[in-house]
């Protein structure tokens, strides 16, 4: 039972409780900038999961032969290579998302999540869990990222997944769906989840 | 790309600002900027990294990969490129320039994981800037950085003593103090024409 519930806790505790951008603060440039419309916001958060739970199964079953000094450039190799592939897949068969999240896919190489994960779990935990991980990290960093994009697809943008919601008369607040908007929108953003934090600590 | 240089250099500045428009190197621009001195101190160690890292990865994708159809691996060669450029650029001022040394050193090992570093790097050889041209590009945005953080930094040591309610403290409000500056940053918008 211990066991199973040390499992769940592997996958649970990435997507809301250490949400990785919303209280671990890691990965913030994608969140930022792919955040402007709900169809880029997914289409990254499946990249970057993708990225994680690939790179943190070769980590994992690679850690006996990864010498401990050499670590990190051993990570980003193997990272590397995931996100080369993302990108080429990408490119073949979503041609349109590819070319609005542009530089962004290959900069999954330096996001902080994927490489603070295979040094702080990965490199230390079996195959299986290390897969847990990935995925809950990643589902956590996809959470983030379509919450924001909701706020600001429909703020900015009158819209939903490109579906229009308010009909022609409706002015977006177009400042949303630019650079400050989505620098506002994450900083009310994360003053919410630790307001929420706080209550459910008090409450406990 | 048309000649005039100056009106670029304005252009990747402020205009196109690397942190404010673009979201490049967010880490350390929130990391870094709780001080105007450790601020100074990091938009100088990017500026130089930076330059450095653009003209090596230039030269290594046109010599290299270019010529042996290697272009999809620009990732890999290029992240690795950095990451042992920074150590040796590091190794290198501990030897020879203690003094530079002494005020860069620290934010050398951060350097490797900002994004802004692989980004200028991928953005320069995807708009095929010649070499010039990139190094000048990397030296104007990276510049971008420094005046983007310093302001910033400035900022926030006054934000320090300032009431606010709890769950702002921290990095909230400086995003919400970044987004006033990118809102700022957005009137320079209509200078020039590219």
């Amino acid at each position: 039972m211990s066991n199973g519930n040390t499992a769940w806790s592997t996958f649970a505790d990435g997507i809301w409780k250490n949400s990785p951008t919303l209280t671990l603060l890691l990965g913030m440039c994608p969140m930022l900038a792919t955040s402007s419309s709900v169809m880029n916001a997914l289409g990254m958060g499946m990249a970057a999961t993708f990225v994680l739970v690939m790179s943190n199964i070769f980590i994992s079953a690679l850690r006996n032969i990864i010498p401990k000094q050499m670590r990190i450039p051993c990570f980003i190799v193997v990272i590397a290579t995931f996100v080369t592939i993302v990108d080429l897949v990408m490119a073949a068969y979503s041609p349109g998302l590819y070319k609005s999240l542009g530089i962004f896919i290959p900069l999954i190489v330096v996001n902080c999540i994927v490489l603070g994960r295979a040094e702080a779990f990965a490199y230390k935990n079996g195959i299986a869990s290390s897969m847990l991980d990935g995925v809950g990290m990643g589902i956590g960093f996809t959470v983030g990222l379509f919450l924001m994009s909701t706020f600001r697809e429909i703020l900015g943008n009158g819209s939903f997944l490109n579906l229009p919601l308010f009909g022609p008369s409706f002015s977006p607040v177009l400042i949303m769906i630019m650079p400050p908007g989505a620098f506002m929108t994450l900083g009310f953003l994360i003053a919410l989840k630790s307001y929420l934090d706080k209550r459910q600590k008090k409450g406990a | 790309m048309s000649g005039d240089i100056f009106i670029n250099v304005i252009y990747w500045l402020v205009i196109n600002n690397v942190v404010l428009m673009q979201f490049l190197g967010i880490c350390p621009y929130l990391g870094v900027s709780k001080r105007t001195e450790t601020a100074s101190g990091m938009g100088m160690a990017v500026i130089f990294v930076m330059a450095l890292a653009n003209a090596i990865t230039w030269l290594i994708d046109s010599f290299f990969l270019q010529k042996f159809n290697l272009v999809y691996l620009r990732t890999i060669v290029f992240i690795l490129i950095i990451a042992a450029l920074v150590q040796f650029v590091e190794i290198f001022l501990k030897k020879s320039m203690p003094g530079l040394y002494k005020s860069l050193g620290i934010y050398l090992p951060l350097i490797t994981t900002n994004c802004a570093i692989l980004g200028a790097a991928i953005l320069s050889v995807q708009q095929k800037y010649d070499f010039l041209t990139g190094i000048i590009y990397a030296t104007a945005t990276g510049a971008g950085f420094l005046l983007a953080i310093f302001m910033f930094a400035s900022v926030r040591e006054r934000l320090e003593r300032a009431a606010m309610p709890e769950m702002f403290k921290g990095i909230p409000i400086a995003l919400i103090t970044a987004s006033i500056l990118s809102m700022a940053f957005m009137g320079f918008a209509g200078l020039v024409k590219i």
